[in-house]
């Protein structure tokens, strides 16, 4: 019985993990590039769930799949483009104050138009059934977002080892400076690795709300476990963050079963563990910051 | 140069002056003294926070762990150990700065958005611990069953329970002891080798200076104060309840700082002022006044990012 409380909570934390290691990629990928910690992350995530919800009457839980992040992406590179664009360069305060406005703005804005009450969303119906009486955790669409997480995170990997983008990407994350230098248009590919890290948030969010149901603050309860995520996995290192929330998701979903008032800050005794004995982070770098 | 602002008297006049009658003009104004209180307290953790910020140049986005911790360490003295408003704040202020001592060496060596995030990442234990423990600390309810009782000082006994005028003034006594330490600390080698730190840390670091013990003890000095502020603030309210501990709370700190001027001693008080006044303002007006202190946000940092007394100096200068 135990270890199938065990199994059931690690298999939680494992896919609450998905979810915080897809939206602290995202995260990692602008503070990587751009230095700025978005903390509008979480915001883009209620958006990409809350379209999501609008779309489905008329193209399906599929098409709503594959077009809610698409135009959260949109949005997203609207936005850097118009607001967080004239901060470059500027003290990082003020990109960190921004974007906290913008949160603020977010969250109260999908209030606005979708309402304070938590939405019905429905997924597929052949996804919600049990695969199997003993492990009755194991639903089809549990199974499906692990899936679909690692197909995004397959896919981001090689977007930044194969493409053209993604090698400019990684080189102006270790050098702005020259990247520009050598003729690569600095503002667009800051625009659109933005745009990048917030299709993963509107990923992210069409996902959660299948699991965790759709209100306005969903955004704000997984954002911290997303800086945690990065702390421990290592800054600057895209792994180590996908390391870092898998390993937050489990310990916290193990934590449950033997101290659950300890749930929440379970993953935050990590951090200073991983701070004490190795403050780069699991995989981070040595001295880059 | 604004650092040397403390040195001025005007600045000095004009702002205990307006202080030191606030509860005569306030009412006339369409104001209360309790919203006059809370601009104090708040005016206070943001000048500790500017303290660390504005200062020392190192970012942090985590004080509200420190002001929460202040609040709940008073709230819980005296509903569980003793009926003294004196000995709670001094117990709130205590393990505020204890907190923020321990934590540090995790922090310090770390620089710029990186310090942010982590010292807000913090913060969050503590709002789960208030969150969860609910049978000590109230949860998600906060805590109540208890109110700032009258000050004893042997000689008399200041009813600062009922009288709000006597509660303010005070707030204010500490305000001036707090904010005048600060001013001399900052006046003085140590705070110089502070501002040295903020300009140059390399250069700091090559002429011998530790600086991570500095920034160390600029830490904990800022988390000190606001520890203090938070302690009045349950008091101001009689209550304290996770949101004090919130991460949001820390970046409504950071936003006075900027909004008032950080580079200047009492530019945090005047964005207290400003942004106390106008959310009190708003959620009077509007059920959405989220959506517009988030656009408040935005404007201020998009079209006044030197705040108010950065505008003004700028004036005068040219």
């Amino acid at each position: 019985m135990l270890t199938q409380l065990v199994l059931f909570n690690v298999f939680n934390g494992l896919i609450v993990g998905a979810f915080y290691a897809l939206m602290a990629l995202g995260l990692s990928l602008i503070l990587n590039l751009s230095g700025v910690i978005n903390f509008a992350h979480g915001g883009f995530l209620a958006i990409g769930g809350y379209l999501a919800y609008t779309l489905i009457p008329y193209v399906g839980f599929w098409g709503a799949l594959l077009l809610a992040p698409i135009l959260t992406a949109i949005i997203g590179v609207i936005v850097e483009r118009v607001l967080i664009r004239p901060l470059y360069g500027r003290d990082p305060l003020y990109s960190l104050l921004l974007t906290f406005g913008l949160a603020f703005i977010i969250e109260d804005g999908t209030r606005f138009i979708w309402g304070a009450q938590s939405l019905p969303f429905q997924v597929p119906g052949w996804l919600v059934t049990p695969l199997s009486n003993e492990y009755f955790f194991l639903t089809g669409y549990r199974l499906f977002m692990v899936l679909v997480v690692a197909v995004a995170v397959i896919g981001l990997f090689l977007i930044l080892g194969r493409t053209r983008l993604g090698m400019r990407i990684r080189a102006g994350t270790l050098d702005l400076e020259t990247v520009s230098v050598l003729g690569v248009n600095v503002r667009l590919l800051r625009n659109l690795n933005f745009g990048l890290g917030i299709y993963l948030a509107g990923l992210a969010g069409v996902l959660a709300v299948g699991q965790l149901g759709l209100q306005p603050t969903i955004g704000a309860s997984l954002i911290m476990p997303s800086f945690v995520a990065i702390i421990v996995g290592g800054l600057g290192s895209l792994p180590g963050t996908l390391l870092g929330g898998l390993l937050i998701g489990v310990a916290s979903g193990v934590t449950t079963v033997f101290f659950p008032s300890a749930t929440e800050a379970v993953i935050y005794v990590m951090m200073a563990a991983v701070l004490l004995v190795r403050p780069r982070g699991l995989l981070g770098e040595e001295g880059r910051f | 140069m604004g650092d040397l602002d403390i040195n001025k008297q005007a600045p000095n006049v004009v702002v205990w002056l307006l202080l030191l009658t606030m509860p005569f003009w306030l009412s006339h104004v369409g104001g209360y003294v309790q919203l006059g209180t809370q601009v104090v307290v708040l005016g206070l953790a943001a000048m500790a926070l500017n303290f660390l910020l504005g200062y020392t140049g190192v970012l942090s986005f985590g004080h509200a762990a420190y002001f929460g911790l202040g609040a709940y360490g008073t709230a819980m003295t005296i509903r569980y150990l003793v009926p003294s408003t004196g000995l709670a704040l001094v117990v709130g202020t205590v393990v505020g700065t204890i907190a923020a001592a321990i934590i540090g060496p995790l922090i310090i060596r770390l620089r710029g958005v990186y310090f942010a995030m982590v010292t807000i990442a913090f913060g969050q234990v503590f709002y789960f611990i208030a969150f969860r423990w609910n049978t000590v600390t109230g949860g998600d309810d906060g805590l109540t069953g208890w109110t700032r009782l009258p000050l004893h000082l042997g000689f008399t006994t200041i009813d600062i329970q009922n009288n709000a005028n006597a509660f303010y003034y005070l707030v204010l006594v500490l305000f001036a002891l707090s904010t005048g330490l600060m001013a001399w600390l900052l006046r003085s080698p140590f705070g110089r080798t502070l501002i040295a730190i903020r300009e140059n840390e390399r250069r700091a670091r090559f002429l011998g200076i530790p600086v991570d013990q500095h920034i160390w003890m600029s830490w904990v000095i800022s988390c000190c104060f606001v520890s203090l502020a938070g302690g009045l603030y349950a008091l101001l309210n009689n209550f304290v309840d996770p949101r004090a501990l919130y991460w949001t709370q820390s970046g409504d700190f950071v936003i006075m700082a900027v909004l008032g001027g950080m580079r200047s001693f009492w530019g945090p008080l005047i964005g207290a002022a400003i942004y106390v006044v106008l959310r009190d303002y708003l959620s009077s007006m509007t059920e959405n006044w989220e959506s517009f202190i988030g656009l408040f946000f935005v404007l201020v940092v998009l079209f006044f990012p030197r705040g108010v007394l950065g505008m003004i100096r700028r004036r005068v200068m040219s």
